[in-house]
């Protein structure tokens, strides 16, 4: 068994309103040092795949179909053995 | 004639789409559950709004792939009539049936509210009813419809007059001030390159009737009606 973390975050050239909004309320708890703030979602998933070149072949997949959705998304993700 | 409106789990549109296919169109319609998959009775398609997959993900990612969405882009590539309203129009987007796609409105406000939108393209089979730049009043009720697409994919929809619908003031003003949700270019609804997918938030089946405020949107269905008579 494999697990796996994908990160999914807007495109740097895409506007983050929740990203913006969590930047104003940290620099109005004091956080001025928050330079810039992007809101993203992460999707854990464990993999019935011993093969870590496989593991990355299907999430490549998983990705592109269904989990980011390339016009406005960029995804990364890691690979942990368990 | 037959108009069908896909029914998702979570759609919460569906009946108003088919009460005013049905009672005030008056036009033979029926439900179809998005695991069908046989379109050809149908003349036109309407995915109506709601909250499919409970937005999960992303709105529209999940219902995108529901045994019909195959059929319904064979239906398009037919060159048969398709509109999807607010979560409809996610969908399609999603599908990649129309080009772009939703962000969370800029206020991170979910908008329930009348809205005035411009008819900015009167050539379509959904908007020849219209006259140029004629103002809608039309309600909107969504949380993610901050309509994006990159600077290439704009101008392509600009070339082809591919805009349908703007956002506006009461009297004709396109302007941020007058853009609810941040969408880009103030943009309201879109249709495809071939001009037979229309995709917009605001809900014409929500104001197809004099007795709710407006009948404005009314007339989109009317014109899908007589598109479907001439052919």
């Amino acid at each position: 068994m494999l697990n796996a973390e994908i990160y999914v975050t807007l495109k740097k050239t895409v506007a983050d309103p929740q990203g913006l909004t969590i930047k104003h309320a940290l620099h109005s708890l004091g956080h001025k040092e928050a330079k810039e703030v992007r809101m993203g979602k992460l999707v854990k998933i464990t993999l019935d795949i011993k093969d870590k070149k496989q593991a990355e072949k299907e999430l490549e997949g998983m990705c592109r179909k269904l989990l980011a959705n390339p016009i406005i998304e960029e995804y990364s993700f890691v690979i942990k053995e368990e | 004639m037959k108009f069908g409106v896909v029914v998702f789990p979570g759609s919460n549109c569906d009946q108003d789409c088919f009460y005013v296919i049905k009672d005030v169109l008056k036009k033979p319609v029926e439900y179809i559950w998005h695991k069908e998959t046989d379109l050809k009775d149908f003349d036109c398609m309407i995915l109506p709004g709601g909250f499919s997959y409970g937005d999960y993900l992303r709105t529209g990612a999940v219902a995108r792939f529901s045994p019909i969405m195959k059929s319904i882009i064979d239906f398009a590539d037919k060159g048969k009539t398709v509109i999807g309203i607010c979560n409809g129009f996610q969908i399609l987007l999603e599908a990649g049936l129309l080009p772009g796609a939703m962000l969370r409105n800029k206020g991170l406000h979910f908008i329930c509210k009348h809205v005035y939108i411009k008819v900015q393209n009167t050539g379509t089979r959904f908007t020849s009813l219209y006259k140029k730049n004629k103002i809608l009043k039309i309600p909107i009720a969504h949380n993610e419809g901050n309509y994006y697409i990159d600077k290439a994919g704009l101008s392509g929809l600009n070339k082809n007059n591919q805009i349908v619908f703007r956002y506006c003031s009461c009297d004709g003003i396109v302007s941020n001030e007058f853009n609810p949700n941040g969408a880009l270019d103030n943009i309201a609804g879109i249709v495809n390159e071939k001009g037979n997918v229309l995709g917009m938030m605001p809900h014409p089946e929500r104001s197809a009737e004099k007795q709710l405020l407006s009948d404005d949107g009314f007339f989109i269905f009317k014109a899908i009606e007589r598109w479907l008579k001439t052919k």
